[in-house]
């Protein structure tokens, strides 16, 4: 019974927190409520029996994800009252599609998780011996390395990617440069002249 | 009152729903795009956690981790092309980005 009001008082968070992502007039309050949405995600996960995921999806994205999110809508000065002028030119062939999309999944959900229409019960966690996280540990590095070793690739790429993106070498910026400065012989750096007395320089 | 499967595998689907309209209805702002890829990823998530708990089995928990990692490095490279993007152009609107096609 409590397990179901959670389920729905998450489920009902979720839902008006994504739509409030979508519609948000500042972009900062939409990163504010992704985070609240994930945040629910990871409460729908713990009662789902998905301990370890759960505190996965709280560190990964409202740790790394929404606050890389945060910066880049912080650093970025953009008028965003102008970006928000075909709002509604899109909206009525979007809520068609969105409303189509939802009907059908929808559908899928509910007639294929049913037997002789009652709802497939998820099997009630028993009372096993190991935690989540154990049973994760025993198969994420064994029988699904493979799997674990193209994640670490992947976020090796992006990071190599995101790097090379954003590097610029701005012209004009003075730095040094110790190769120079150690290479420099005394023929380039100091010229010796025969000045005759009593007539200066010229 | 039994929570099922199903109940679960709708709000992944109404997650993934909004997540779609939002990329129809703010598409000019390629950041609120990104954050609607994000839900959509997320409602994908659920489904494979939801699955795996109902199969009793944690390969779908592992393919979650996947997904997991794969949105956080779509995010990153994506906000590091828009941040490219800005300094080159000095705006992010979507409609200028067809330009780029060589």
């Amino acid at each position: 019974m409590l397990a179901a009001i959670a389920f729905y008082v998450l489920a009902a968070v979720a839902i008006v927190s994504a739509i409030a992502v979508i519609s948000a007039r500042n972009p900062v309050h939409s990163v504010l409520f992704l985070i609240l949405t994930f945040f629910t995600a990871a409460g729908l996960f713990v009662l789902l029996g998905a301990e370890f995921l759960a505190m996965l999806l709280v560190v990964v994205y409202v740790g790394a994800v929404a606050v890389l999110f945060l910066f880049v809508v912080m650093m970025l000065d953009v008028d965003f009252v102008e970006l928000k002028q075909g709002f509604l030119s899109y909206l009525p062939v979007g809520f068609l599609i969105a409303l189509a999309l939802l009907g059908e999944l929808g559908l899928v959900a509910v007639a294929a998780t049913s037997a002789n229409g009652a709802p497939l019960a998820i099997a009630p966690e028993g009372v096993s011996e190991i935690t989540n996280a154990e049973a994760i540990g025993q198969v994420l590095y064994t029988q699904y390395l493979l799997v674990f070793q193209l994640a670490g690739l992947i976020l090796f790429v992006a990071m190599i990617g995101a790097i090379v993106l954003t590097l610029r070498h701005r012209p004009g910026v003075k730095k040094q440069d110790i190769a120079a400065q150690v290479g420099r012989r005394r023929s380039q750096a100091v010229e010796l002249k025969d000045i005759r007395p009593g007539q200066g320089l010229n | 009152m039994d929570i099922g499967l199903a109940h679960y595998l709708i709000v992944a689907a109404a997650l993934f729903t909004i997540g779609c309209f939002g990329i129809f209805a703010n598409a000019k702002n390629v950041i609120i795009i990104l954050m609607s890829i994000e839900l959509i990823l997320l409602a994908v998530n659920i489904n494979l956690v939801a699955f795996s708990a109902y199969l009793q089995n944690i390969e779908g928990q592992i393919f979650a981790m996947l997904v997991l990692t794969v949105a956080a490095a779509e995010a990153a490279v994506g906000l590091a092309i828009l941040v490219t993007y800005f300094r080159n152009r000095g705006g992010i609107a979507v409609e200028d980005i067809n330009q780029m096609r060589g």
